[in-house]
């Protein structure tokens, strides 16, 4: 009882009950006629979709400035990056990377920008994180009409001025990293180039935590005091943590976008930090840890249970209640996770 | 039944924290309109005892205490310091507990306004009624009146001196009808000399009203000028008990600091010739802990102690030169001038800081311990680096790491279940080994070490103390050791600065009677001889 | 003396910094949208009517010190739900519009206490916390109203379910009760239609707002608003008394969504909530309010330049730039950017009050040399 007990303790109720709620979902599925392959590939990819934005969390509760809600500036950055690589007419696979390079100086500029303002507001990061997001993505929605672009692929047809909603990126960077290496077996499809690539990134932050900048920025999460009186410059941190954060989003999109398809403007970009942040909870991060494997973890778990709900719970009650599941999941973790932050802990 | 019992008795009290005394058989007694001084040194029990008093939640919450409280002859023990505020006992503390943005009146009446019944009370009960300003401020001004200052009951806290708020505190603790004791605790400290004397002369005044007080304050001038009776404590336990006119304070100072002296005997005076670090002019803006004005020498090799009581500023000291809390002045450390207000500098010169403060400043506590001792070398010496492509990415070189913390948990013994244990989870002597290791791994020239030995067990002080030395003779680092236990300064430290009120009250070597060092706390001026 | 008369403008500006930027932009988008004054005195009267006693529901959380109440939508949703059921009950004009207002007190009481014994978890990072638990509970209102009605709770009417046989519509259509209050004591000034009554109310909540600060409960308020730990200190039951600000709060609002909706006469089923929070809010704070500081006459001045604004950003866009899509965009932008700047604006303010004291100290030392 004991053991049970402290298994309990350990990965805390709310997981465990997501957890155990995927599981027999799995369970369910064959009896529900949902094919077992499909869901599991539908799973990985969306896992790879959504990984690397759940990833862009992770410096920034590293250096204890809390959960990005403003992860939406760095998919700005992103949409920037690529609404830039088509209307310069970069094609094939080689476009994707033409984004994320394009995308690059307005993550670095972003990040600064909003590093430096969230260094003037310590203690009351995620609320204003959370306006920082939505303002921007306005602000861009503003942007999106006023913008020279004039790339026909891009522009509303009939007036040749201001972007449209989505955009395909077919011919551009379409599963770009999807195909690459993809195993096909009957209704299972993985898409390994994605998983790779993602696999990939989450190298590059693991090694940068590991080095004299990463532990660094650790030590400032872990008790920013410690880390002043051990020499190091607390703001500067806090900065690298938030540029790098917004650069990971931007990136996080361009992946995504190759393999959902569509460029998604406007206010695409607004609620998208809130399914992130739920699947790092989720994944075992709190307001100030977070690891590689919470990450991994998390983004398995929440895009399983988003994948295999609809399918799953559709054929047993034949009622959709996916969205309400999706919204109760991700905002309840989240309230758990907030209203658990020990006081002193920074 | 006697016919006449003190207002308050306290009898036999004794307390201890998890096996470490506090006080120990404290007994004493305080009639009507009595005022007593509290004195003793910082842990000598004042507090707890007070907290006793009061039932403080702490005080149950570890075990509560032994002994027997009798209030006007009635055997009582509170439960929260709101039963003890119900029968009439106020307490003012150190630091305010008033709201800026009310007005003295609202704070003084704070949770006891006047009020007014409506229709909605009936509905909704007692909080539903109207507030009776008028009322309200005819009161304050009532208790303001008690105080015997001028003091306008419609200022905002904000908008007042601070001994404006003083006054505002003791005139809600005078608003309680029912007042028979007030406990005030330093009040003086934060005042200036017109403000104290005006507060000393209101306490009088109470007293005569029949008002007993207990007052607790360093300044042995006060204590003397205003006392019927003075309490000193020791070690927790009563060490004097006697009426104010048959005592002066040199005795005073003496039965405070004057022990027996148990530590180890003291090899010779050692003599020195260069000077290291020269301080001077500096002040630092640490709360609670202000520094005003202090400059003095320490020589290279030796180990110098800073002592004095709490509040006085001798922990800003090392915390300003570290750079941790802002300040200026001028510090010159082997022939250069060392900037101030940065951590890095001071770190970058070759200075380096055990921290009075080990769980905030001193320790990464969810962190292992490998890199609790490692990140500040790592940081600001680029040790345990592994280059790779050139010098473009510095790679943690976790196996160096682990082998240094490995070193250390032999050397100092630390008790653990090995390097990857989580600091918290250590006992504070074992925490404070590690932070020793922390500044030992960066080779300092020139140690400051602050409160090292406070909160651990007696096993774990010895070896604190006996690595600081050991480091002292082998390697040659200049130790600057603050703290607020006397004894262990002097058997340590070569010669000891005494800090009051911010600044230096005088610098004599540590062969000096413990006395003397008592005298320099107390703010009197130092007898024969002086600062070398 | 001079330095001191600067001191007191810079002080104003800063504190005043959000409505005098609205100012600033309808003065330069009012001519270009082209509106008539009637016109705009027109929609300032029925934008009053609508939002002012929403706006108003906020005051209490704040002069408590927990901030903006996002979990103001709860109180919206549980007026949504004593409409849903007095439409599906056929009970119209006044009494439905009460019945409707009555239903809705238990619900905002049990969602109120739920918000505030959260929030008391929370200390500290109540805003952040209400804001996701306005989101969370979504979720659960969904869930009550989407699968809900219908299959578990009976609704009899038609016309409010879904075709599928459960779930209410996204459009409720609540003519039954349609400006029943509004149209109770008209008032016509030219051709401008007063509501009196509406008003009316509306006065009487701020005179209950004005007297209930006067209150014991409402210097308490106050005081934990301040500093927590003192009034803690002093014996008032610190959680206590925020649950039942946040109560208050709650209530208000769903009183406030009622009224807000039989202006409009319809009801979004699903959004109206969530829409109307981060208006509310928005409009507070462009009334000069802030985090920890409102009164009623940021609430008014809020309600009428930021839907002065909202109603003339389209046109204004249009006539522009020819794009009224751009003005609507830009009035979403100028939404939740007045929220970010007065929550900024309150975050630094607040750092520098801290380091205040330092810097007085220091400047004492100084001056000593």
């Amino acid at each position: 009882m004991k053991y049970l007990d402290r298994i309990v303790e350990k990965t805390g109720w709310p997981r465990l009950i997501i957890g155990l709620f995927l599981f027999s979902l799995f369970i369910a599925a064959p009896f529900a006629q949902v094919k077992i392959g499909t869901s599991l590939s539908d799973t990985l990819i969306r896992f790879g979709m959504n990984g690397i934005m759940v990833l862009a969390l992770v410096p920034m509760i590293h250096s204890g400035c809390g959960l990005n809600f403003g992860l939406p500036l760095g998919i700005i950055a992103g949409l920037l990056g690529a609404t830039i690589t088509i209307e310069l007419g970069a094609t094939g696979a080689a476009s994707l990377f033409i984004a994320i390079l394009a995308a690059t100086p307005f993550a670095l500029v972003f990040g600064w920008g909003y590093g430096n303002l969230l260094n003037r507001v310590k203690g009351n990061e995620m609320m204003i994180a959370t306006y920082v997001g939505f303002s921007s993505v306005a602000f861009m929605c503003m942007m999106w009409l006023l913008l020279p672009y004039s790339s026909p692929t891009m522009v509303w047809g009939y007036e040749g001025v201001g972007l449209r909603t989505t955009i395909s990126v077919e011919g551009f960077y379409l599963h770009a990293l999807s195909n690459f290496l993809a195993v096909r077996i009957g209704t299972f499809f993985l898409p390994t180039g994605m998983l790779l690539f993602m696999g990939f990134v989450c190298f590059l932050v693991w090694a940068f935590l590991h080095t004299k900048t990463g532990t660094a920025m650790t030590a400032v999460g872990s008790n920013p005091v410690f880390a002043r009186a051990s020499g190091v410059n607390i703001d500067r941190m806090r900065t690298i943590s938030v540029i790098l954060s917004t650069w990971l989003g931007a990136v996080g999109i361009i992946v995504y976008q190759q393999s959902f398809g569509f460029i998604q403007l406007y206010m695409g970009p607004f609620y998208m930090a809130f399914p992130a942040v739920a699947a790092i909870l989720i994944g075992g991060a709190s307001v100030n840890k977070a690891s590689i494997m919470n990450v991994l973890i998390g983004a398995f778990l929440f895009q399983g249970i988003l994948t295999m709900t609809p399918s799953v719970m559709n054929s047993i009650i034949q009622m959709d209640m996916s969205e309400v599941i999706r919204i109760i999941v991700s905002n309840g973790m989240i309230l758990y996770a907030l209203t658990r932050v020990k006081k002193g802990a920074h | 039944m006697k016919d006449k019992s003190p207002l308050l008795e306290m009898r036999n009290i004794s307390k201890d924290f998890f096996g470490n005394s506090v006080l120990k058989d404290v007994s004493f007694k305080l009639e009507k309109g009595e005022i007593l001084g509290l004195v003793g040194e910082n842990g000598a029990g004042k507090t707890t005892l007070m907290k006793i008093l009061f039932g403080m939640t702490v005080i149950r919450d570890t075990g509560g205490y032994s002994g027997e409280i009798f209030l006007e002859g009635k055997p009582v023990s509170y439960k929260t310091p709101f039963e003890a505020l119900d029968d009439g006992i106020g307490m003012v503390h150190q630091e305010f507990s008033l709201l800026p943005g009310f007005t003295a009146a609202e704070n003084i009446l704070l949770n006891r306004e006047s009020t007014k019944n409506n229709f909605m009370t009936e509905l909704f009960g007692d909080r539903m009624k109207n507030l009776d300003r008028k009322d309200m401020r005819k009161r304050a001004l009532k208790a303001i009146g008690k105080v015997g200052v001028q003091l306008h009951e419609d200022m905002l806290i904000s908008d007042m001196p601070v001994g404006h708020k003083q006054f505002t505190e003791i005139a809600r603790e005078l608003e309680k009808d029912n007042i028979k004791l007030l406990v005030l605790d330093e009040p003086t400290a934060v005042l200036a000399e017109s403000e104290a004397e005006i507060l000393l002369k209101s306490m009088k005044k109470l007293s005569s009203e029949g008002i007993s007080i207990i007052f607790i304050s360093h300044r042995l001038r006060e204590i003397i000028n205003i006392t019927d009776k003075i309490l000193i404590l020791r070690d927790g336990r009563i060490i004097q008990e006697k009426p104010t006119s048959s005592t002066n304070i040199s005795e005073i100072a003496e039965a405070m600091v004057g022990r027996e002296l148990e530590v180890s005997k003291r090899e010779d005076v050692r003599v020195f010739d260069r000077t290291f670090l020269s301080v001077s002019r500096l002040w630092v803006n640490m709360p609670g802990e202000t520094v005003r004005d202090v400059s003095f020498d320490v020589n290279e090799g030796e180990i110098f102690g800073i002592g004095g009581l709490a509040g006085q500023g001798k922990l800003g000291i090392p915390n300003g030169i570290m750079g941790l809390f802002p300040g200026g002045g001028e510090i010159i450390l082997d022939g250069k001038k060392i900037g101030l207000n940065s951590p890095r500098i001071a770190l970058d010169s070759g200075m380096a800081f055990v921290s009075e403060d080990r769980r905030d400043v001193g320790l990464l506590l969810d962190e292992p311990l490998d890199w609790n001792i490692s990140f500040t070398a790592m940081q600001v010496q680029n040790k345990f680096l592994k280059p790779i492509f050139g010098n473009l990415i510095k790679w943690r070189d976790e196996k160096a790491i682990q082998n240094a913390a490995k070193g250390f948990i032999d050397a100092l013994e630390i008790k653990c279940t090995g390097y990857s244990q989580k600091a918290q989870e250590l006992s504070g002597g074992n925490q404070q080994k590690i932070c020793l290791a922390k500044a030992f791994i960066v080779e300092p020239r020139v140690l400051f070490v602050s409160e090292p030995t406070r909160g651990i067990d007696v096993g774990a002080k010895k070896i604190v103390l006996d690595t600081l030395i050991k480091n002292n003779r082998e390697k040659g680092t200049t130790i600057i050791m603050i703290s607020s236990e006397l004894e262990e300064l002097r058997s340590v430290c070569d010669r000891i600065a005494i800090v009051d009120e911010g600044k230096i009250a005088g610098i004599l070597p540590a062969t000096r009677p413990a006395a003397d060092f008592g005298l320099l706390m107390l703010g009197t001026a130092p007898v024969s001889g002086g600062a070398e | 003396m001079l330095k001191n008369d600067k001191d007191n403008v810079i002080k104003f500006l800063e504190t005043n910094l959000v409505p005098i930027l609205f100012v600033i932009i309808i003065a330069f988008a009012l001519p270009l949208s082209g509106f008539s004054v009637r016109y705009l005195f027109n929609e300032i009267i029925v934008r009053l009517v609508r939002n002012l006693f929403l706006v108003l529901a906020l005051l209490l959380p704040i002069m408590a010190g927990m901030g903006l109440n996002f979990g103001m939508v709860l109180g919206a949703m549980a007026g949504e739900i004593g409409l849903i059921f007095i439409t599906d009950w056929n009970i119209t004009g006044l009494h439905g519009m009460f019945l409707a207002m009555i239903l809705s007190i238990p619900l905002s009481i049990l969602l109120g206490w739920m918000c505030g014994k959260i929030l008391n978890r929370a200390k500290g990072r109540e805003m952040v916390t209400s804001y996701i638990l306005g989101f969370f509970m979504n979720g659960v209102y969904q869930l009550v109203v989407l699968y809900g009605m219908g299959s578990v709770i009976p609704i009899a009417s038609d016309s409010i379910v879904l075709s599928r046989g459960y779930g209410i519509r996204n459009a409720v259509n609540l003519t039954g009760i349609r400006q029943s209050l509004d149209k109770l004591l008209p008032l016509k000034i030219g051709t401008t239609l007063i509501p009196v009554a509406t008003f009316a109310l509306i006065a009487v909540l701020c005179v209950f707002i004005i007297w209930f600060r006067r209150t014991k409960l409402g210097q308490d308020m106050r005081a934990i608003g301040q500093d927590m730990a003192v009034a803690e200190a002093s014996g008032i039951d610190v959680a206590r008394t925020r649950i039942i600000s946040i109560i208050i709060s709650t209530v208000l609002a769903g009183f406030g969504m009622v009224i807000y909706l039989q202006n409009i006469g319809t009801m979004n089923t699903y959004n109206s909530h969530e829409q109307v929070g981060m208006f509310s809010i928005a409009a507070l704070l462009v009334g000069g309010a802030s985090v920890n500081r409102a009164k009623i006459g940021n609430a008014i001045l809020g309600v009428v330049l930021f839907h002065l604004m909202f109603v003339i950003s389209p046109m204004a866009g249009k006539n522009l730039i020819g794009q009224a899509q751009l003005g609507e965009y830009f009035r979403v932008f100028v939404s939740y950017g007045v929220i970010s700047i007065s929550l900024v604006l309150y975050a630094i303010r607040k750092q520098r009050d801290k380091a205040r004291a330092g810097i007085a100290l220091a400047d004492a030392q100084e001056v000593r040399d």
